[in-house]
């Protein structure tokens, strides 16, 4: 049953993708390997257009996999289980815990959470350089695509200018386009 | 006569407040890109300048909350939100109200690109868009270890992490909750400490 599948693993991303959106990433490249839903490429495209629509990245993310996953459906099943777990955790935190942020084992909590948060999302960017980089499948690396991997770093050190910090994602994703058809990546 | 009115007052009350609150939330969720602290002047204008529901302090509040809760933090604010003004069914309709608009262009984006996925053009612009998110995450990994990482053993957690999530079937929650334990224990000890 695809739609109970679906609903059970992104309740599971819900309850623990701590710090938003991207922090599904790691979840979701976990689905793509021990699930037929999508691939990890795939995965890229979906990041893709998720930053480049309105609405959260994170439930666009759901959303576009539940879509690839099964449909409409699919798509409505995936975005309800991300958000229920923090629909019942919200209300109990609203309704019993005035000073939820302030306490301090929440704290202690988060200051382990944050570091570890920020090396999954590494390690699944990591996963999808890996494969968006390579020319073959995503098994078997037989040679490197080294212009891709060039564009890469130099736009990755134009985003380390102070002006182009603020631009939205969707400028770069234009970009990104545009220069893999010049240069017909 | 007086009493009668009071209810209709009051069931008029209650049958405003619930679409107002899906309305609202569809519109911040239609009008912004990106979540998280992007949408916070999309939620002041809707929620502090235009209905008066809550103050400029409850909404950096409620950020501090679904910040430090598992989920999407704009969606978190929006149950939030809800469930302050009409109870548990006012934060499914907030959340609702929420994810609606991304359900509806997603899926339409989605379908439209399926037809259109085999053209050349098209496979070489998402080659390049590929390539432009690849930076975009690295630049994501960097900003996100600059704010986490703090001290040792937030050095320590974050090479362990990655080294755990990359080369053990270990699930990704299990290290989560590990690395909360570990957070809870270091912090108890500094107040020992101190």
């Amino acid at each position: 049953m695809i739609f109970f599948r679906l609903f059970i693993e992104f309740f599971k991303i819900g309850l623990f993708a701590v710090g938003g959106g991207m922090a599904t990433l790691p979840f979701l490249m976990d689905l793509a390997n021990s699930y037929d839903w999508y691939t990890v490429r795939e995965l890229t495209n979906m990041v893709a257009i998720s930053q480049s629509t309105p609405g959260p990245v994170g439930v666009n993310m759901a959303t576009y996999a539940g879509y690839n996953a099964a449909g409409v459906l699919g798509a409505v099943i995936a975005t309800l289980g991300l958000v229920t777990p923090a629909l019942f955790i919200i209300v109990i935190i609203a309704k019993f815990l005035a000073d939820f942020s302030e306490d301090k084992r929440v704290q202690g909590a988060f200051y382990g959470i944050r570091p570890t948060v920020a090396a999954l999302i590494a390690y699944a960017v990591w996963e999808l350089i890996k494969i968006s980089f390579s020319i073959t499948d995503a098994h078997h690396l037989k040679s490197i695509d080294y212009l891709s991997v060039i564009l890469c770093l130099a736009l990755f050190a134009v985003m380390q200018h102070k002006r182009c910090r603020k631009l939205h994602p969707l400028v770069w994703i234009v970009i990104g386009a545009v220069l893999g058809i010049l240069f017909k990546l | 006569m007086r009493l009668l009115c009071r209810i209709c007052y009051k069931m008029e009350k209650n049958h405003n407040i619930l679409p107002e609150l899906y309305t609202s939330f569809f519109k911040i969720g239609i009008l912004t890109f990106g979540g998280g602290l992007a949408m916070l002047p999309m939620l002041k204008r809707e929620l502090v300048d235009s209905k008066n529901w809550i103050t400029e302090e409850e909404i950096l509040d409620m950020y501090a909350i679904g910040q430090c809760t598992p989920g999407i933090i704009a969606v978190n604010t929006a149950t939030f939100v809800g469930y302050k003004k009409k109870g548990f069914i006012g934060g499914v309709i907030s959340t609702l109200g929420m994810i609606s608009p991304s359900i509806v262009i997603i899926c339409l984006i989605a379908s439209v690109l399926r037809r259109f996925i085999d053209l050349p053009v098209v496979l070489h612009a998402f080659a390049g868009i590929r390539v432009a998110v690849c930076a975009m995450m690295l630049q994501t990994v960097v900003t996100m270890a600059k704010k986490g990482i703090k001290d040792r053993l937030g050095i320590f957690l974050f090479l362990a992490g990655f080294l755990i999530a990359s080369f053990t079937p270990v699930p990704l929650a299990a290290i989560v909750i590990a690395s909360a334990c570990i957070g809870i224990l270091a912090k108890r000890r500094e107040g020992v400490k101190s």
